[in-house]
This record gives structure tokens, C-alpha cells and sequence, in this order.
């Protein structure tokens, strides 16, 4: 067997393909869905009223979208250049402690200054947290990938020892939580008295602007040839390593806004379950997209959307709400899949 | 209260740090022979899930735990076609296939789980592999027990180090993949499918990694818990990097860092509750990118690991 690139594919079949491997995925779904002993079609239904079916659903799919924006904005920016970040989800966790470090009392400022100056720490720490990795893969040749993951871990062990130490909230009784944050730290909700908060509103505007980036700016366009090809990159006289620092300082920071507007716009406080894995799915959220940064907010509604339609749903159908995992994880293998097929023949001889 | 220093020379803590360092041997020798035949497999943390799931539920189901290493290994094996798949022939991302499979394997364990145990809130025990002394040898002090006196998948983790390390140097086979791994195109040449040896070896490898999975169901504890693998998997990827693709020091790094890892165990009971336990429980991983960052300067990567290969293509 053996793959033979295709002529650009129309603009019909690079809809196709994306198309058929959603179809794939929900078919594999189905399956199992049907081992749990329920119909599929009503269970696939019963997700689709979760997700969109009311205002509330749809507030709901855009509440959890918010953080699958930042942290698949983060990916998308790495992968970009081949920085393989598989740490978002730490930090995500290191824009979230910060939050609540200088967002509970210790700096009494108005709003209107309060807000964007916590915004811009957890920006900074979270990109010196991918730094780290950064610098060591440049400096010493430490593959990133598993520097990152092992991050993830040391993190969320520090985020356990702050919550049980020096953030923990006295008023909570025993229960691991920080203090909350207060009211000039918050960010405001877009609707009153519902939980769609701001955090939205930045991360779509945070994708436009790195579309702009990566489309029409000399940073963006050594980012793709970095990616693309970082020996040839080079040849032509490319600061790559340049490059991927800054790379990984963007990446970094915006993960961390995750943290910062899942604490500061919904939870106002810290705990350890802040992140069910949004870093990890934010990885999926980035290829579905194509690595598009526009495509990533879509991309994020659509899971986000599945896992909130699954839990609606695993409450009336008994279906484990796992299945929004397993169809997020499928979705992640089919649609790589499909975009190869959308690019190469597959000979068989 | 015991000194820092006495722990090292009790038969207990060698008794843990090799019970702690044989899943790690499994799956760090199954990602090894991935690795040597240039494919990263990062779908090691979730197979290591779905390998601790599947042996353990075989024999919550009333099979024998052989059965239920087995049954861990066909369910290894069958991710690692499909990763295989998606990565040789189909010459997708190595990082994003791996990621997948991961995610695909942790989410479809925990599905099947919550549906065969829809109601339990502590999961069911099952009676593990016993130890099982080697006759004269387990009298021996302190090794005695560490090395002899232990269950009889930690004898074969041992054992499998030889087997791989033979079979990679010492066998046609074995030359085969690590000639898929530096240099496909010369394989080619001679006749043999780069494709068919490195989906071989993602298959066996990751059948591997699901016994170190099990041996932490069956072997390690008794039963099957979310998060089980916590990083383990990760860990492994380390360790074939400290061990410079070699069988004997990968066993050597999983045992230092078993040893360490049994080490901080105890230095927790022993500091009384002065240092924070999370310190303690970092420690492994600090130590696993300390490890790297001392072993990348003269680490030797398998040239053609993560560049895939098209036949005619050079």
C-alpha cells in the first residue's frame, strides 16, 4: 500500500471529508450506545436537546465551549510550528492559581484595572510555564512532549498543596477550595443571572486575532515555515529558535487565560476539578479545526456541545455520559484520517 | 523512628521498589521496541488503562488470571493496530495518533466500566496473583525476598528484559526492527515490509504495555480505579529515553526509579507531616525531566523514529 498526493482538493470534497469522518464517529458512538442497551437515534437525539435544545442548553454548550477555546487556541498555536504542548492543562491550572493569588482581596484596585492586570499575570505565568520545556527542548534536545505531560502532573499536585495550605479557605470545611475571588476580579456575565460570562467574549475575540496573526503578520508566517520545515527555515536565515520561544510564550499564555477566565468569569474559585481535561480535549478542539484559529472556536462548541448534551442525556437514558469522551477521542482519529484521505490516494498492491 | 539512611537497607523497601518498577518494566520495554522500530507510541497511558481494566474484569468475570493477562494483552495489541495503522501506513502524526489513542482508550475503558458496574461505588476486588518464594533462593537475606519472594508476573517482567534484549540483538527479527527504526530503506531493499515489521512491533509492544497496565489490577492491588495509571505511562516514555533505547539500562532506570519512587514513600512517614505529601509525590516526576534533561545531550535517537516511510520514496 502506498499513498500518492492528490491535486488540491475542491471545495466540495475538503467538506466531505470532515463530513464523513463526524458521520464515522457517530456511527461508532452508535454501536456503543447500542451495547448500553439504548436506541441510538433517540439517544443522539435526546445529546442534540442537551446541547441546543433550549436557551439554556445553548448558554450552557457556550459556558463550557469558553475554556476549549483557550486551551485549543494554545494547541492550535503550537502545533502550528511543530511545538508539541501537551501541557495546556497545567497551564490552564498555573492562569487559574494566579488568578485567585492576586484576585482575593490582596490588591485593592477598581475593576476596570483589576481586571486586565490579573488577566495579563496569568498571561505571563502561564507562558513562563511553557518556557520551561521550551528552553530545555532548544537548549538540551529535551523532547517537549514528555516534559509537558509531566508537567501536567507536578502542577496539579502543587494546585493540591495550595488548596490544602496556603489558599485554602478556611470557611469551606475541609473541602479542598481556595477562597473566592472578589467582585472586582469577576468577570461580568454577558446575560444577567446566567452563566455565560465574558471569558466567551475574549476567547472569540482572542481568535480573530490570532487568525490575524498567523495570517498577515511576519510572526505568524515564521511560525507555518517553522512548522512546515524548521531545516529549511533556518537555511534561510529564520531565527527559529526565536521562533519557538515565542511560540511557546503565546501558547503558554493563552492556556493560562483558560484558567484565568474559568475562575475569574464562572467558578471564582479554585478547586481541584477546575479542569476536567480541557487541556487535553483542547487538543482535539485544535485538530478538528485544522489548526485554524477561527475553526477552533467552532470546533469548541461542537465538543463542548457533546459533552454537555451527553450528561443531559446519561441522566434520562442511562448511558454513561463517557461516551462524549469515547465520540471526542473517535472524532480526533477520523477526522486526521479524513484529511490525509482529502490529500493522498491510498494505492493498495 | 528509623533513619533515612536504614530504610535503604530493609528488605521491604527493596520488596516494594521492585514490586513498584515491574509494570514500569512491561510497558517501558513495550514503548522501547515501538521506539526502536521508529514509532513513538504515546498511546502507552491509556493502553496501560485498558490493560489494567481488561485483566482485572476477566477475572471479575470468573476467569484465571492467566486468562486475564491474555485477555490484556489481545485488548493491547488491538489499540496497537489501530495506532500502527494510522501511523505506518497511513504515515499520520505520531504525537496526535498517540494522543488519540490515549483519549480513546481511557474514555472506552471508563464507558465499559461504568456500564458492566453501573452501580458500585468502591470497585469489586478480585483475588490477585500470590507470591510464589523460588525454592532455596528466597531464604537468601534481603535479596531473598526482594528478588525471590515475589509474584510470578514480577519474575516474568525480569525475565521479558532478557527475552527482548535477545531478540533485538541476537535474532533476525530483531535486527529487522531496529533496521526499520535507523534506516527503512535498506529493509526495503532486502525484501522485507518496513510496514508489516513496525505494525508488528507497535502491536507487541503495546500488548506489553497493557500486562504492565494489568499487573497493577492483578498483581500490584485488586481492583480497578480511575486514574490508576496517574502518569505512569508518561513516566515510561522517559525512562526508554534514559535508557538510551537499551533494554538492560531501561530495567536499570525503572529500578532507580522504583527504588526512588519506594524511597519517597517512606521519607513521607518520616517527615512527619513537616513537608507537604504532594512535595514527595512530585518528586518522581521532577526526577523523570531531571533524568532526561542529564541523558538528551548524548542521547542517540533510532534516526528514523517519527519519519514515516513510503515505499520508492527517498
Amino acid at each position: 500500500m502506498r499513498l500518492e498526493p492528490k491535486p488540491a482538493p475542491s471545495l466540495a470534497m475538503s467538506i466531505l471529508y470532515p463530513v464523513a469522518a463526524i458521520v464515522v464517529t457517530f456511527i461508532i458512538a452508535g454501536v456503543l450506545v447500542m451495547l448500553a442497551g439504548a436506541n441510538p437515534l433517540s439517544v443522539f437525539r435526546l445529546v442534540l436537546k442537551g446541547a441546543a435544545g433550549s436557551q439554556f442548553a445553548i448558554l450552557e454548550t457556550l459556558t463550557r465551549a469558553t475554556p476549549l477555546i483557550f486551551t485549543g487556541l494554545a494547541v492550535a498555536v503550537a502545533f502550528r510550528a511543530k511545538l508539541w504542548n501537551i501541557g495546556a492543562e497545567a497551564q490552564l491550572y498555573m492562569g487559574a492559581i494566579i488568578t485567585v493569588v492576586l484576585g482575593t482581596g490582596a490588591l485593592p484596585l477598581p475593576a476596570i484595572i483589576l481586571v486586565p492586570l490579573v488577566m495579563l499575570a496569568a498571561l505571563i505565568g502561564g507562558a513562563l510555564l511553557l518556557a520551561g520545556p521550551a528552553w530545555l527542548k532548544l537548549r538540551f534536545g529535551v523532547d517537549e512532549v514528555v516534559t509537558t505531560l509531566l508537567i501536567n502532573f507536578i502542577v496539579l499536585l502543587f494546585v493540591s498543596m495550595l488548596l490544602e495550605g496556603v489558599l485554602k479557605d478556611p470557611m469551606a470545611l475541609g473541602w479542598p477550595q481556595s477562597p473566592k475571588i472578589i467582585a472586582e476580579a469577576q468577570l461580568p456575565r454577558v446575560i444577567t443571572g446566567k452563566r455565560l460570562h465574558y471569558g466567551f467574549v475574549i476567547a472569540v475575540a482572542l481568535a480573530i486575532g490570532l487568525w490575524f496573526v498567523m495570517k498577515k503578520t511576519v510572526l505568524g508566517y515564521e511560525m507555518r515555515a517553522v512548522g512546515h520545515n524548521a531545516e529549511a527555515a533556518r537555511f534561510l536565515g529564520m531565527p527559529v529558535n526565536g521562533v519557538l520561544m515565542k511560540t511557546a510564550l503565546l501558547s503558554g499564555g493563552i492556556a493560562a487565560l483558560g484558567g484565568f477566565s474559568e475562575v475569574a468569569g464562572l467558578k471564582g474559585s479554585l478547586t481541584l476539578d477546575l479542569s476536567p481535561g480541557f487541556g487535553y480535549t483542547g487538543i482535539v478542539v485544535a485538530m478538528l479545526a485544522m489548526l485554524n484559529p477561527i475553526g477552533v472556536v467552532f470546533s469548541a462548541i461542537f465538543v463542548a456541545g457533546i459533552f454537555v448534551g451527553a450528561a443531559a442525556m446519561s441522566r434520562s437514558a442511562g448511558v454513561p455520559s463517557y461516551i462524549a469522551d469515547v465520540m471526542v477521542a473517535t472524532s480526533l482519529l477520523t477526522m486526521v484520517t479524513a484529511i490525509m484521505l482529502s490529500r493522498y490516494r491510498v494505492k493498495w498492491k | 523512628m528509623m533513619d533515612a539512611v536504614e530504610i535503604l537497607f530493609t528488605a521491604s523497601f527493596w520488596v516494594a521498589a521492585i514490586r513498584i518498577a515491574s509494570p514500569l518494566i512491561f510497558a517501558t520495554m513495550g514503548e522501547l521496541i515501538c521506539e526502536r522500530a521508529g514509532v513513538l507510541n504515546l498511546g502507552i497511558e491509556g493502553i496501560m488503562t485498558a490493560g489494567a481494566f481488561a485483566g482485572w474484569f476477566t477475572v471479575y468475570m470468573g476467569g484465571d488470571l492467566w486468562t486475564g493477562v491474555l485477555v490484556a494483552a489481545l485488548v493491547g495489541m488491538a489499540f496497537g493496530l489501530l495506532h500502527s495503522l494510522l501511523t505506518v501506513p497511513f504515515g499520520l502524526s505520531q504525537h496526535v495518533v498517540g494522543i488519540g489513542v490515549t483519549l480513546l482508550a481511557t474514555s472506552l475503558t471508563y464507558y465499559v466500566y461504568r456500564l458492566a458496574l453501573p452501580e458500585v461505588t468502591s470497585p469489586p476486588k478480585i483475588e490477585p496473583f500470590q507470591p510464589w518464594p523460588v525454592p532455596g533462593l528466597s531464604k537468601l537475606p534481603v535479596v531473598g525476598e526482594a528478588l525471590f519472594t515475589q509474584t510470578p508476573l514480577i519474575y516474568l517482567a525480569f525475565i521479558l528484559v532478557i527475552v527482548v534484549a535477545w531478540g533485538l540483538y541476537r535474532t533476525p527479527l530483531g535486527l529487522a526492527v531496529r533496521a526499520v527504526g535507523e534506516n527503512p530503506g535498506a529493509v526495503e531493499a532486502q525484501g522485507i515490509s518496513v510496514t508489516a515489521v513496525r505494525m508488528g512491533a507497535v502491536m507487541a509492544g503495546s500488548a506489553l504495555m497493557a500486562i504492565g497496565g494489568a499487573f497493577l489490577t492483578m498483581s500490584a492491588f485488586n481492583s480497578f480505579f480511575f486514574n490508576m495509571i496517574n502518569g505512569r505511562g508518561w513516566v515510561c516514555i522517559a525512562l526508554v529515553v534514559f535508557g538510551s533505547w537499551r533494554p538492560g539500562k531501561a530495567l536499570l532506570g525503572a529500578i532507580l526509579f522504583a527504588a526512588f519512587d519506594a524511597y519517597q514513600i517512606r521519607l513521607q512517614q518520616l517527615s512527619g507531616g513537616v513537608v507537604p505529601y504532594q512535595v514527595f509525590l512530585m518528586l518522581p516526576y521532577a526526577l523523570s525531566i531531571l533524568a532526561l534533561i542529564v541523558v538528551a545531550r548524548r542521547a542517540t535517537y533510532p534516526k528514523a523514529l517519527m519519519v514515516p516511510y513510503q515505499k520508492g520514496e527517498r
